[in-house]
């Protein structure tokens, strides 16, 4: 059963496909083949910018006159003094405000959209009338644009808005402070909430319930059937969730961008802060921030899968273990 | 709420509907805060009160007037997503059908590169293309903004597809090669047209993501003329210098939003499974 192209000489027709379909290696071709458009695409939008990245932190635009009066054009050899440049002076201080945004962003999003989130969850698994309307109005915020969604919440907020109105406050939210960092946060969690109560909603209902009857005759309280029973049981969707979320925050760029604005030390984040250096055109520092960022969010995703046990593949990997089972029972037979 | 099981079912229920008018009320009172900001007077902008008195069209008019032309700006959209939602579903029926019916060595592989291309940072793709596409003058072209959106609808198109295809019984496209059919005309003819529904619901998805996208856009793109509906709302001005443009901004956002609302609320049932099954199950 090891045999990867040349399937064992069987009977022709119906029954040798029958047996090939107990290999595992049979599609080892056919499988090549059907993903060869893919990955060609994801390697000319994905693999080749992710290298060209690279290569282009450790470059530099050198342009002036030399010595002679000509003029200098094109990219010179630094080395690694983008990345040291990011640590430097007034940069440094631009690049940790916006590391520690992104951060903070992604923490605070990420707490109240999981407390949101699981809240909404129970509610709808337990609800017996509005199903219907409840799953129709969770998805409007996630079918809003992000940019649409930030205007909306820049209109709410303004000055003279209906926020000011109802919280009897005069704060320009805005503007630069830490208002600004809460408007974006409650513009964040008000689109992604519902989008983890849904996840996790699905991962509720696939909880058998005489697991519950079970824990009730017991005599284990609501409170206790929840932290010991509901939480674990839904932690793999939840887990896949944060980790989807997170990755997601760490790269915001649209809501702050557009409700706060460019340039804005109270809300810079990283993807904020790289995108303004490609549009001036300083590819080299923008380069080097981009892989900063990269890495930044490759060591968050580890962290999940490999300490967390966030399982990502989740379907796809039982089917490999089936795989497996298959593969064990066509070889003891 | 489970605190609450314990307690007399009456009290019980009560909770839970006020919970459930709790989570209406709080994905729909924004979005309704938009909806009546568009139809205020352009001068009633400051107006607080919960309906438009009197109720206006002058913002819509003005969001597709000479000045704005949000007409192009909804065309670009459109291309864009569309063009980007057919190539993916075109390149990734395959992968996802691979993934999810065939057995081959380095599968979970596969999925963990699938996946983990959705989960990077765009901009990170974004510096180099951006230089590559003004080397080669792509700069205020479809294809600028088409090419590196792929980045991110291609895995969700293969991830929410390959969800679907494991759902159909695999006993079908076994029956089918039984009778003689090889695998690509059991595809055919058997799998493709059941997995249409699917395949529908996967293209909303992918469809309201490219929609959606704003980075790109953004950055390969300064001609007024090529602007995506996204970047151009980001982008309005009053027409004069005291003119704050919050309704045009709040219609044209109504104007972007609704179509993608209405078709989520007829297929509310498939995008859910779709949307929840790829990340959970």
């Amino acid at each position: 059963m090891t045999v990867t192209t040349a399937p064992p000489p069987t009977a022709s027709g119906a029954p040798k496909r029958s047996t090939a379909k107990s290999d595992p290696q049979k599609h080892g071709r056919l499988a090549l083949m059907l993903l060869t458009p893919t990955f060609l695409v994801l390697a000319i939008v994905v693999v080749y910018p992710l290298i060209a990245a690279l290569r282009e932190s450790l470059y530099q635009k050198k342009s002036g006159l030399d010595e002679n009066g000509f003029v200098i054009k094109g990219d010179t050899f630094v080395g690694v003094e983008n990345y040291t440049n990011i640590f430097k002076g007034e940069t440094a201080t631009r690049f940790w405000n916006a590391f520690w945004n992104t951060t903070f962003f992604t923490v605070t999003t990420l707490a109240l959209e999981i407390l949101i989130g699981v809240s909404m969850a129970l509610v709808m698994h337990h609800a017996l009338r509005g199903k219907g309307l409840v799953r129709a109005s969770i998805l409007v915020p996630w079918a809003i644009p992000t940019v649409v969604s930030a205007l909306m919440w820049q209109t709410i907020f303004q000055a003279d808005g209906v926020a000011n109105e109802v919280l009897h406050s005069q704060i320009l939210w805005t503007t630069e402070g830490f208002h600004a960092k809460i408007a974006v946060i409650i513009a964040d969690v008000w689109k992604t909430a519902p989008f983890v109560g849904l996840l996790v909603l699905a991962g509720l209902q696939v909880i058998p319930g005489d697991v519950y009857e079970a824990a009730r005759v017991d005599g284990a309280n609501a409170w206790k059937q929840f932290w010991r029973i509901t939480l674990p049981l839904v932690k793999p969707a939840l887990l896949v969730a944060i980790l989807f979320r997170g990755l997601d925050a760490l790269r915001m760029f649209d809501l702050p961008y557009v409700m706060i604005g460019q340039r804005k030390s109270s809300v810079e984040t990283l993807s904020m802060l790289a995108q303004e250096q490609t549009t001036s055109q300083r590819f080299g520092p923008a380069a080097a921030y981009a892989v900063v960022l990269f890495i930044y969010v490759a060591i968050v995703a580890y962290a999940f899968v490999k300490l967390l046990g966030a399982d990502v593949l989740g379907e796809a990997r039982t089917r490999a273990k089936e795989t497996k089972q298959r593969k064990l029972k066509a070889a003891t037979a | 709420m489970t605190t609450v099981q314990m307690k007399a079912p009456g009290s019980r229920r009560w909770l839970l509907n006020i919970g459930i008018a709790i989570i209406v009320i709080y994905c729909l009172v924004p979005f309704y805060w938009m909806l009546v900001s568009a139809f205020r007077r352009p001068n009633d902008a400051g107006d607080n009160s919960p309906l438009p008195s009197p109720w206006s069209l002058d913002n819509f008019s003005s969001v597709f007037g000479p000045s704005i032309g949000f007409w192009r700006s909804l065309g670009n959209s459109v291309l864009v997503a569309g063009t980007t939602t057919i190539l993916t579903l075109v390149i990734g029926t395959f992968a996802a059908y691979t993934l999810a019916r065939l057995d081959f060595r380095g599968k979970n592989l596969v999925a963990g590169i699938i996946i983990g291309t959705s989960m990077f940072p765009g901009v990170a793709l974004i510096v180099p293309l951006f230089k590559l596409f003004i080397d080669i003058q792509w700069i205020n072209t479809y294809q600028a903004m088409i090419l590196p959106s792929l980045s991110f609808a291609l895995p969700l198109a293969v991830w929410t597809l390959a969800t679907f295809f494991r759902q159909m019984p695999k006993e079908l496209e076994e029956a089918a090669m039984v009778d003689g059919l090889t695998r690509g005309q059991a595809f055919r003819q058997v799998i493709l047209p059941l997995a249409a529904p699917g395949m529908f619901t996967t293209a909303i998805i992918t469809f309201i993501a490219a929609w959606n996208e704003y980075i790109i856009a953004l950055t390969m793109v300064n001609e007024k003329d090529m602007k995506t509906a996204t970047v151009a709302i980001s982008q309005f001005t009053g027409i004069s210098g005291y003119d704050s443009p919050v309704g045009t901004k709040m219609a044209a956002g109504v104007i972007v939003t609704v179509p993608l609302v209405i078709a989520v609320l007829i297929f509310q049932r498939r995008i859910i499974a779709g949307l929840t099954a790829g990340g959970v199950k």
